[in-house]
């Protein structure tokens, strides 16, 4: 621990975001910085690496007005830390924790390290509680439950936004207790109207929300801090206060090409695409933050939305997102285009988590069975669509017909549901109805 | 010794402690965090910090431990979970709630253990020579030799019956206290008489393993699939049921709440070999995907160490880690922190001589008091984009005996394990027929063939049926397609979630027996002239069963 504040005006060179600080005592990996700007103006930075007493430096917010001569440094000898409080709820921050909302910053009860800790395996509750989203894909076919990190893929143009609204507005656990549920919500590099489309669902929302706003005219290195910032107040509202969180990051894609710029800018070797070596395990420290703790209440459950660049789900961000999280909610263009909504494409969804949540006791007996019904026969369908394609569908087969009937009846009645919400009894009900129509329950 | 940190870059540190050696342990900063000397220098040496390093400051203290990364080998290990350091979690969790903090942790467990059972082999008074073995201690069936220490010399007390865990089992000549833990260097590989060129099956219960690629125990295999492909899936079902003694599993680099599932279904289960409670036989180390980088690393080399000591006790070990391609990131993460000239895709160029190092490990041994055991490797890789050129895929490959890729497409259609049958291989197949086929059933290896076969011309029929549909198949054709997708529905895919996810050997030859026969039979009738739609009405499974083994 240090006695004095240190101050220096030792630069040595600014690239970008990065400063590096010349002939600094004992920095500290991680500390917070604060620089004075020659104009006036205060901006904080993060020491990111140190060699002998230099010391290089990321600013948080705008570099532009940096100078060599005039630009202050001051070291605070702590890490980034989170201001925590129960008033935090049903407020708006920027990506560096200011209000946003016109109103004054709360008062915290105490402060908390935004990077988190890793939480201790044998300590993990195993997630096996639903969480009712309304809509059937998710609900029916890849059930989400508490503690679980569940991504939405999707693709440029299709409506992501309206679906994590969907489930924003109409998730609820299915075993009611505890203090209730809680929305964060983590923008990272919106554009406006999109803000603004969240900003009206989490007005209209009963429960409560924390929102941390980073759009596209925001500084990059915010889009870092916006997550954690969020994950922190999660944890600690779920943890603390017995909570049941709900975090959806959007858009996960921006927070990956801002660690990417950063990364180019800090020289790094740069990995697949330009991201840089360790995305897998700076996107870990995200995801892995969802879970439940043994013996406690409270869950903090993390539905992140990636846009796939090119539609492509071998991109690295899709990618290393689905090595890290328990599976993931595909949307598909085609079924869009049809005027499907949501438009999941179940068979490349899964929900790993699924199996413990389902069946007697948590659902309903029958469930996994109509899933994996529903599932097989859609696949057999789409594998025929191909066919169709080839020798139209006079020269099928009788049966065959059948299963290209059924598949396009399953997208209609159980895929497609429009605005509305649907419960599990009624996603089981009609999904049975359907296989029933079609004398596929034989077994059962 | 003492020095201090000079820099700090990512997950390493300089320090300027002067007469540190190569691989030696350090405890770096205030905290005491634990690291590993990686590059030494003139007035300088790079640290490898197994624990977090935001927060440390220039300036900090450091001090040489004088001894390398090293794990204690003894009884206790069994029935327990470890962090890639070999400290224990549940130990971590009563000490520092649910989250993990850097630094502090005790590395050992030897105190917190229940007391030990001794059973001496000499007497005091009598002397014993460097590495004589001066008695057992018994756990369960298992029987831990302690042996006398580097100086030997007159035994002046010894335990016999029980023994609190910390304290010494023996006293020889001149206060020299021998217990029944000792600490081996993780990178050391434990040394052994002889290797032995034996091949035993090692039946894993999955049928598509055990009949088309069987595994064999000393041997290594890797499954590489892309995400959702059922790799941990797959790699939790062989530890359940693989026919071995001793089960060390490794999280590496992977999700937390898939470990908190295995462990709830672990404690649940029996060894279907031995009946006695599934964890009394597994020793479990997880480093997931956001503790720290560093210990990642190390985690292999934590547990392969201890599943060799196990060998060294004449067991069958299995080691089964998930995945190593995070272990691979993980060196490719220190390496570029150490400012190496990188290889393909960034990785070390040293990734393939690590690899094959570690693969070496496996084998069938003659150990120094005469015993046999095994340590069998069976490795999951993730390749990115799931990208089976990628280059940690390839180095496995050179090294690996056996192969079982991972398919999206099967995966996606449900079909678990969503093993590839023309992609995969097995260079034991032809060692281990000959034990399958004296133990189990003459005819295993002509069998396999002939169902090879089949699902190659279904294959291509299968190409044909696209074009055409399969009405426009012959009969002949028709009867093979009905009798494969039997095959891939009810024998190659298993629920992993009812009482198929265990296949007996005896199991899986009457299935596949009976479905081969199937064929013959109605190839018979179907030649005879016989109705084809009779026929197939006679192979085609019952409704029930088929939809059961087609979802998960």
């Amino acid at each position: 621990m240090r006695l004095a504040r240190h101050s220096y005006s030792t630069l040595r060179s600014i690239q970008g975001p990065l400063l590096f600080v010349e002939k600094v005592i004992e920095a500290r990996m991680g500390e917070v910085v604060t620089i004075a700007f020659p104009d006036g103006r205060e901006a904080e930075g993060e020491v990111l690496r140190i060699e002998r007493d230099t010391v290089l430096i990321q600013v948080i917010g705008d570099s532009r007005g940096l100078d060599l001569d005039r630009t202050r440094v001051t070291f605070t000898d702590s890490i980034k830390r989170a201001p925590l409080a129960a008033e935090v709820l049903n407020r708006a921050f920027d990506g560096s924790f200011r209000p946003i909302d016109e109103l004054p910053m709360f008062v915290p009860e105490k402060w908390a390290p935004v990077s988190g800790l890793p939480m201790n395996p044998v300590a993990r509750e195993r997630p096996q509680e639903m969480i009712e989203t309304g809509f059937s894909t998710i609900d029916g076919l890849n059930t989400l439950v508490k503690g679980q990190k569940l991504p939405i893929f999707s693709c440029a143009g299709l409506p992501s936004r309206e679906l994590a609204a969907g489930i924003l507005e109409h998730a609820r656990a299915k075993s009611a207790e505890g203090a209730g549920s809680v929305v964060v919500f983590v923008a990272l590099g919106l554009a406006f109207h999109e803000y603004a489309y969240y900003r009206q669902t989490l007005e209209r929302l009963k429960g409560d929300y924390v929102a941390f706003i980073n759009l596209a005219r925001d500084p990059v290195v915010e889009r870092l801090l916006a997550p954690r910032f969020g994950l922190t107040v999660a944890e600690y509202l779920a943890f603390e206060h017995g909570r049941d969180v709900l975090v959806v990051v959007t858009d996960m894609t921006n927070y990956c090409d801002a660690l990417r710029e950063v990364s180019t800018a800090r020289e790094e070797l740069p990995g697949r695409r330009g991201y840089p070596g360790y995305l897998y395990s700076d996107l870990a420290s995200l995801y892995e933050r969802a879970g439940r703790i043994k013996g406690q209440p409270g869950s903090v459950t993390l539905l992140p939305v990636v846009t796939m660049p090119e539609d492509d789900i071998t991109h690295p961000i899709p990618d290393l997102t689905g090595y890290i999280t328990e599976g993931q909610i595909v949307l598909s263009r085609e079924l869009h285009q049809r005027g499907v909504f949501p438009p999941v494409d179940v068979l490349p969804s899964l929900s790993r988590l699924m199996q413990r949540g389902i069946g007697k006791g948590r659902t309903r007996e029958d469930h996994r069975e109509i899933a994996n019904l529903l599932y097989m026969h859609y696949a057999t369908g789409r594998d025929l669509r191909r066919l169709e394609a080839i020798v139209g569908r006079e020269g099928m087969s009788e049966a065959d017909r059948r299963m290209l009937e059924f598949a396009a009846a399953f997208e209609q009645a159980i895929v497609h549901q429009g605005e509305a919400r649907r419960g599990i009894e009624e996603t089981l009900d009609a999904s049975r109805a359907l296989l029933e129509r079609f004398e596929l329950l034989g077994a059962a | 010794m003492n020095g201090r940190i000079i820099g700090i870059s990512g997950p390493t540190v300089s320090v300027d402690l002067q007469g540190l050696r190569l691989y030696e342990r350090v405890l770096v900063g205030e905290a005491g965090l634990m690291g590993e000397v990686v590059r030494l220098e003139q007035g300088r040496a790079v640290v490898q910090v197994y624990e977090s390093t935001r927060g440390l400051a220039v300036g900090e203290p450091v001090e040489a431990t004088g001894s390398q990364l090293t794990v204690r080998l003894g009884p206790g290990l069994l029935d327990t979970m470890f962090d890639g350091l070999q400290r224990p979690l549940a130990a971590m969790r009563q000490e520092q709630g649910p989250f993990i903090h850097p630094g502090g942790a005790a590395a050992s467990s030897a105190a917190a253990q229940p007391p030990l059972r001794f059973v001496p082999a000499h007497k005091v008074g009598e002397t014993v020579a460097p590495g004589e073995l001066l008695g057992h201690v018994e756990e369960g069936e298992l029987r831990h030799p302690v042996r006398a220490p580097e100086q030997g010399g007159a035994i002046e007390r010894i335990a016999e019956g029980e023994v609190p865990a910390g304290e010494p089992v023996a006293v020889l000549a001149g206060g020299i206290e021998v217990s029944a833990f000792h600490d081996w260097p993780v990178r050391l590989p434990r040394p052994y008489a002889r290797k032995l060129s034996r091949f035993e099956p090692l039946v894993t219960g999955q049928r598509c393993i055990d009949f088309l690629f069987p595994l064999a125990r000393g041997g290594s295999a890797i499954f590489p699939g892309g995400f959702g492909t059922g790799k941990t899936l797959l790699e939790q079902s062989i530890a359940k049921f693989a026919d071995v003694d001793i089960v060390v599993y490794v999280g590496c680099g992977e999700r937390g709440n898939e470990m908190a599932e295995m462990l709830d279904d672990f404690s649940e289960l029996t060894d279907p070999w031995s009946k006695r409670p599934l964890m009394s036989r597994t020793i479990v180390v997880v480093n997931t995907s956001n503790m720290p980088v560093a210990a990642r690393e190390a985690s292999i080399y934590t547990a392969v160490t201890m599943a060799e000591y196990y060998r060294d006790l004449g067991c069958h070990v299995l080691l089964l880690a998930d995945s190593l391609s995070r272990w691979a990131e993980a060196l490719r993460e220190i390496s570029s922190a150490l400012e190496e000239m990188p290889g393909e895709e960034g990785y070390p160029t040293y990734l393939d001589s690590r690899m094959a190092e570690f693969f070496a490990r496996a084998g069938v041994v003659e150990t120094a008091d005469g015993k046999v055991g095994s340590l069998t490797v069976l490795l999951s890789i993730s390749p990115p984009g799931g990208d089976f050129t990628e280059p940690v895929t390839q180095a496995c490959l050179r090294n690996t005996g056996a192969f079982f890729m991972l398919d999206t497409d099967l995966a996606h259609r449900r079909h678990f394990p969503a093993i590839n049958w023309f992609q995969s291989f097995s260079l034991y197949e032809q060692d281990v027929s000959c034990h399958l086929e004296e133990q189990v059933a003459a005819g295993w290896g002509e069998l396999r063939r002939e169902t090879r076969a089949l699902l190659q011309r279904e294959q291509g029929l299968r190409e044909v049926a696209e074009i055409v549909g399969t009405e426009g198949l012959q009969d002949a054709d028709r009867l093979l397609m009905q009798v494969t997708e039997d095959v891939r529905r009810r024998f190659l895919a298993q629920n992993a979630y009812t009482e198929d996810a265990f296949s007996t050997p005896q199991q899986t030859h009457e299935l596949i027996h009976s479905m081969i026969e199937g064929y013959r039979g109605a190839s018979a009738q179907l030649a005879k002239g016989e109705h084809l739609e009779a026929v197939l009405r006679k192979v085609r499974p019952a409704k029930k069963q088929a939809a059961a083994a087609g979802g998960n």
